[in-house]
């Protein structure tokens, strides 16, 4: 089958759905891949990188006339009039809130595939485009809010004076979240973040940053993105929110909730209490914004100069980057989908990732998918084995009682005993405990040469054949001889083996 | 020489020999628990040995050399020669054994050269009760009685247990553990069969040649025994191994200390009883890094517990790395762990280990390993392959020291290890390993395992590690791949 990647065509784009490098890996799959002349130019991957991948570059037409076509944006009503009637298209798509593009789809009598409708579970994490955009776009955050922002990042003491160190304040933990903690800490600044899931705290921390708490009934997330709290949830949030926010220089919020308008975390009056040149980065804009005052894909400076930046197109400003990553998902999910490796794209609906990508399949459909359960929290989902009843601890008088009986049973066979017996009785308990004491705190790495060397020791028995090896019995002479051999081997391997090995411990 | 050997000052010489002896082995096992002092506490066995080894020398020759009416020993000529002589081929094959085997086959030999102390052990017992100068009548005669049949009970445990596991740590017996239906049953009637030839041992009238009718239970018992200790371990599974071998020598010193009683030597007793312990106490170590219990280990047949679940659960894709993207990837790291298993010892893979190890060093890439306390098939085996590769010994942490460290480290590299970094130990209570501490690798950044397949550990359980979003498989021989890494080092 050929697959074509046509240029994009919304306004301002500059990534491509493969580069050079994936477009090839696409043709290791049995795929005939055909580029649009200039569609990676902005992506630096000029129509020569392609050719000399031998990859084709081609005319629209060529490319919007393949089997399978691969898009970053949308297809508009114009390209998808350009769609052959059992085509298939993957591009990112927002199926839940794009009704009237799946409308389209549908009528167009194609298979449509949404790269931003994969199901949020470990396997299909090599496909999932938002993660690898959203990663880039927290990043890129930082980097415009940086831009924006009138001072360093890292604090200083110069002669010059004083430098106090950049803070920064994250809203949400996500994968832009958790970019964004990670590149701002990077530059030295102090960042602190929030969400509403208490369980991402860890990875908050594990990125360097504070993790700030609101006293609240905890949710744990079942589908792996954040959900709408309750009431009074939010009045404690709230607070939070505008405290965090105020002592913030930066802001960075990525809170979403899927399906839904992106729900309004900063206030204009929190705003308006921040410090001259301050910046709030929101990147739920394209969602309605998480900031009261963020116009999508504008630069809004307040009347106290507090710069909020709305831009939507965070990770299209690392082209290079993205559409290397974003092709790289499209090559997981072609292996995914092409099974034999034979060019030939298959949709197996048994598979939770192909069907939960599906929006349109030839021209019927498939939107909603049923729900994926993905998280690995321990929802009620699975109630705990019946709790097995606590054995009663033992009576603690257990032991004494034992240890008494032993000493009296001992008494009564001692009365008994010859004295020479005795005598060797008490040298034997000692060494059994002088044994215990000295080897209880070995250095684990000594075991091996520590068994060796008590091997090589307990030779020791050939004591016992050497004092027999001279008796006129021939049968004792013979058994006697056969151990000292034996134990001389013990006695010279393994003095010798411990040797040996002492010999390569080494310190440097 | 013959005034020494007759003279009454010789006994007191001896034992006063033997005393020191004891010293010095209490030093050695004190010095050995410690990397600084264990050379010098190697010596010191060396010395005691040595010294005891003259001081029995000695003893002979006297037994020889004294007037010995009723014709019990040969000549001093004939003794010493025979001494020497076994004991020169005994020393022989010591130290060939010794300095030709391969590090990696360090556990078959520790488990062989337990098989000789039970063999010696039988020997001495068995020769014991030959002996016509043994106490045979009134209660130190009992006692004597009763000594040999421990004595020789242990030794023969020790004996045929000690060769099963020799057998399974070198393949060349199926390491899968046997099992019998009724084994524990079938255990505890080989110790009732054996109490009972005890009794009948103890009512046998003791005749001064060696065709005593005692000596029938004594043979069917070492029979019995033998046949037991061969059922103990051939019921273990050979994951279970490093136990094993370290509570082999826990016996192995029971049977010297047997020997002691019997010998009326104190000497042994000491020896015996100080190896005993010590072998019980590492494998106490040892059981609870794996989380199981003692009891269970010493009565056998666990591991089998463990030969489970090929089950069908579907734990997502793996994924793969090659080793130049992986030398690129320690290239860009700043710390870097290397948690090593008993893959690295099939592969002889330390060497390389070694040199990517002082490569990335080299580098100011900080790197250490991270080492399981049950990694192979003995305890502290891998702490011994690295140190033979030369790998400096305290950058080698154990996994308490290590643990804490995984979620600040870049790249983890797991080589040939499974069961010990595998977190369905801590994540999934039905896990056949539930509870076993592990060395928790998917906390770092990157994790690459090396490994031959996809196939399953020792403990036959699926590890959920392969298919964790951070963690990438380099398939292929673990020294091939280490040392394709360190090819592909330099270009960067």
């Amino acid at each position: 089958m050929r697959i074509g990647i046509p240029r994009e065509s919304k306004a301002g784009e500059t990534l491509v759905a493969a580069t050079a490098i994936t477009a090839a890996q696409l043709t290791t799959l049995g795929y005939e891949v055909v580029v649009e002349s200039g569609a990676g130019f902005l992506a630096d991957q000029p129509d020569s990188a392609f050719e000399a991948a031998d990859i084709t570059v081609g005319s629209a037409d060529d490319a919007w006339s393949c089997d399978v076509i691969v898009k970053v944006n949308a297809p508009t009503p114009a390209e998808i009039g350009l769609l052959r009637p059992s085509a298939t298209i993957v591009s990112l798509m927002a199926p839940a809130r794009s009704p009237e593009l799946v409308e389209q789809l549908t009528a167009a009598g194609v298979t449509a595939l949404a790269m931003d409708a994969v199901p949020r579970i470990s396997r299909a994490q090599s496909l999932d485009v938002l993660s690898s955009m959203a990663n880039v776009a927290g990043y890129r955050a930082v980097i415009e809010a940086a831009h924006a922002f009138g001072r360093q990042f890292t604090g200083q003491v110069t002669a010059a004076g004083k430098v106090p160190p950049a803070k920064v304040f994250v809203v949400g933990a996500g994968v832009a979240g958790l970019a964004a903690i990670g590149a701002a800490g990077s530059m030295g600044a102090i960042v602190r973040a929030f969400d509403v899931r208490p369980e991402v705290a860890e990875q908050v921390e594990s990125m360097g940053a504070q993790f700030v708490t609101v006293d609240m009934t905890q949710e744990v997330s079942s589908d792996g993105y954040a959900q709408e709290m309750t009431a009074e949830q939010e009045a404690a949030t709230a607070a939070m929110y505008d405290e965090e926010v105020r002592a913030a220089d930066i802001v960075i919020t990525t809170a979403l909730i899927p399906g839904r308008p992106a729900p309004v975390l900063v206030r204009a009056e929190t705003v308006a209490a921040m410090r001259n040149g301050s910046v709030i980065v929101d990147m739920a804009a394209a969602n309605g914004g998480n900031c009261e005052l963020t116009v999508t894909d504008e630069r809004v400076v307040t009347d106290n100069l507090v710069t909020v930046l709305g831009f939507t197109d965070l990770a299209s400003r690392l082209a290079a980057q993205t559409s290397q990553l974003y092709g790289t998902n499209v090559v997981n999910l072609f292996k995914l989908l092409t099974p034999g490796k034979d060019g030939q794209l298959t949709l197996d609906f048994d598979d939770v990732v192909q069907r939960g990508i599906t929006v349109v399949h030839d021209g019927t459909l498939m939107w909603p998918p049923p729900p994926v359960q993905v998280s690995a929290a321990p929802v009620a989902a699975a109630p705990p084995a019946e709790p097995v009843a606590p054995k009663p601890p033992p009576d603690p008088r257990r032991k004494t009682y034992a240890a008494a009986l032993g000493a009296v049973t001992f008494l009564a066979l001692a009365a008994y005993a010859p004295a020479v017996f005795l005598n060797h009785f008490t040298v034997f308990a000692l060494a059994v405990f002088v044994g215990y004491y000295v080897i209880s705190n070995v250095a684990h790495a000594l075991h091996t040469p520590l068994m060796s060397e008590t091997n090589a020791i307990s030779g020791i028995i050939l004591v016992g054949g050497v004092l027999q090896v001279g008796s006129t019995n021939p049968a004792i002479a013979i058994l006697a001889t056969v151990a000292v051999l034996v134990a001389s081997i013990n006695i010279f391997g393994g003095f010798l083996v411990t040797l040996r090995m002492l010999e390569m411990f080494r310190k440097d | 020489m013959s005034d020494l050997l007759t003279s009454d000052r010789l006994p007191g010489l001896v034992q006063g020999g033997y005393i020191i002896a004891a010293v010095l082995f209490v030093g050695a096992l004190a010095g050995l628990s410690k990397h600084e002092t264990a050379k010098r506490g190697n010596l010191a066995g060396m010395a005691g040995m040595g010294i005891a080894l003259v001081a029995t020398v000695l003893l002979a020759a006297r037994q020889a050399e004294l007037p010995d009416p009723l014709d019990h020993w040969r000549g001093l000529g004939s003794t010493l020669a025979v001494i020497v002589v076994a004991m020169a081929i005994g020393a022989a094959i010591g130290a060939w054994r010794a300095r030709t085997v391969e590090m990696t086959q360090m556990p078959e030999l520790v488990a062989i050269l337990h098989s000789f102390v039970g063999l010696a052990a039988v020997l001495v017992g068995i020769n014991s009760f030959l002996d016509p100068e043994a106490p045979t009548t009134g209660s130190l005669g009992a006692i004597h009685e009763v000594e040999v049949f421990i004595g020789v009970f242990i030794g023969a445990v020790t004996l045929t247990g000690s060769i099963v596991a020799n057998l399974k740590l070198s393949a060349r017996m199926k390491s899968t553990p046997l099992a019998l239906p009724g084994r524990h049953l079938l255990n505890l009637a080989i110790i009732v069969l054996s109490v009972a030839l005890l009794v009948w041992f103890m009512n046998t009238p003791h005749t001064d040649n060696g065709t005593s009718p005692g000596i029938w239970p004594l043979l069917l018992m070492t029979a019995l025994a033998l046949l037991l200790g061969f059922h103990l371990v051939a019921a273990i599974g050979g994951g279970d191994m490093p136990v094993v071998v370290s509570m082999l020598n826990s016996y192995s010193g029971w049977a010297a200390a047997a020997a002691g009683f019997l010998l009326d030597n104190d000497l042994l007793i000491i020896t015996g009883s100080l190896v005993g312990s010590s072998g019980a106490i590492l494998s106490y170590i040892m059981c609870k890094a794996m989380n199981r219990s003692f009891i269970s280990v010493i009565a056998g047949g666990f591991g089998s517990d463990g030969a489970i679940s090929g089950e069908a659960r579907d734990y997502g894709e793996h994924r793969e790395i090659l080793a130049a993207e992986a030398a690129e990837l320690l290239a860009g790291a700043s710390s870097v762990v290397i948690t090593p298993g008993y893959g690295m010892a099939v592969a002889q893979a330390q060497y390389p280990v070694a040199e990517l190890t002082a490569k990335l060093r080299a580098r100011g890439i900080d790197v250490r390993f991270g080492i399981h306390p049950v990694a192979g098939r003995l305890p502290g085996h891998m702490n011994v392959l690295l140190a033979e590769a030369r790998v400096p010994y305290d950058i080698v942490l154990e996994m308490d020291e290590i643990n804490a460290d995984f979620p600040t480290t870049d790249v983890v590299l797991v080589i040939g290890a499974n069961d010990t970094v595998n977190p369905a130990a801590l994540d999934e209570p039905g896990s056949p390993i539930a509870g076993m501490p592990v060395l928790e690798v998917w906390n770092a950044r990157e994790v690459i395992v090396f490994k031959r397949s996809m196939a399953t550990g020792y403990a036959g359980v699926q590890n959920p590690l392969f298919f964790k979003d951070n963690s990438r498989m380099l398939f292929g021989d673990a020294k091939e791949r280490v040392e394709d890494i360190v090819r592909a080092l330099p270009s960067i």
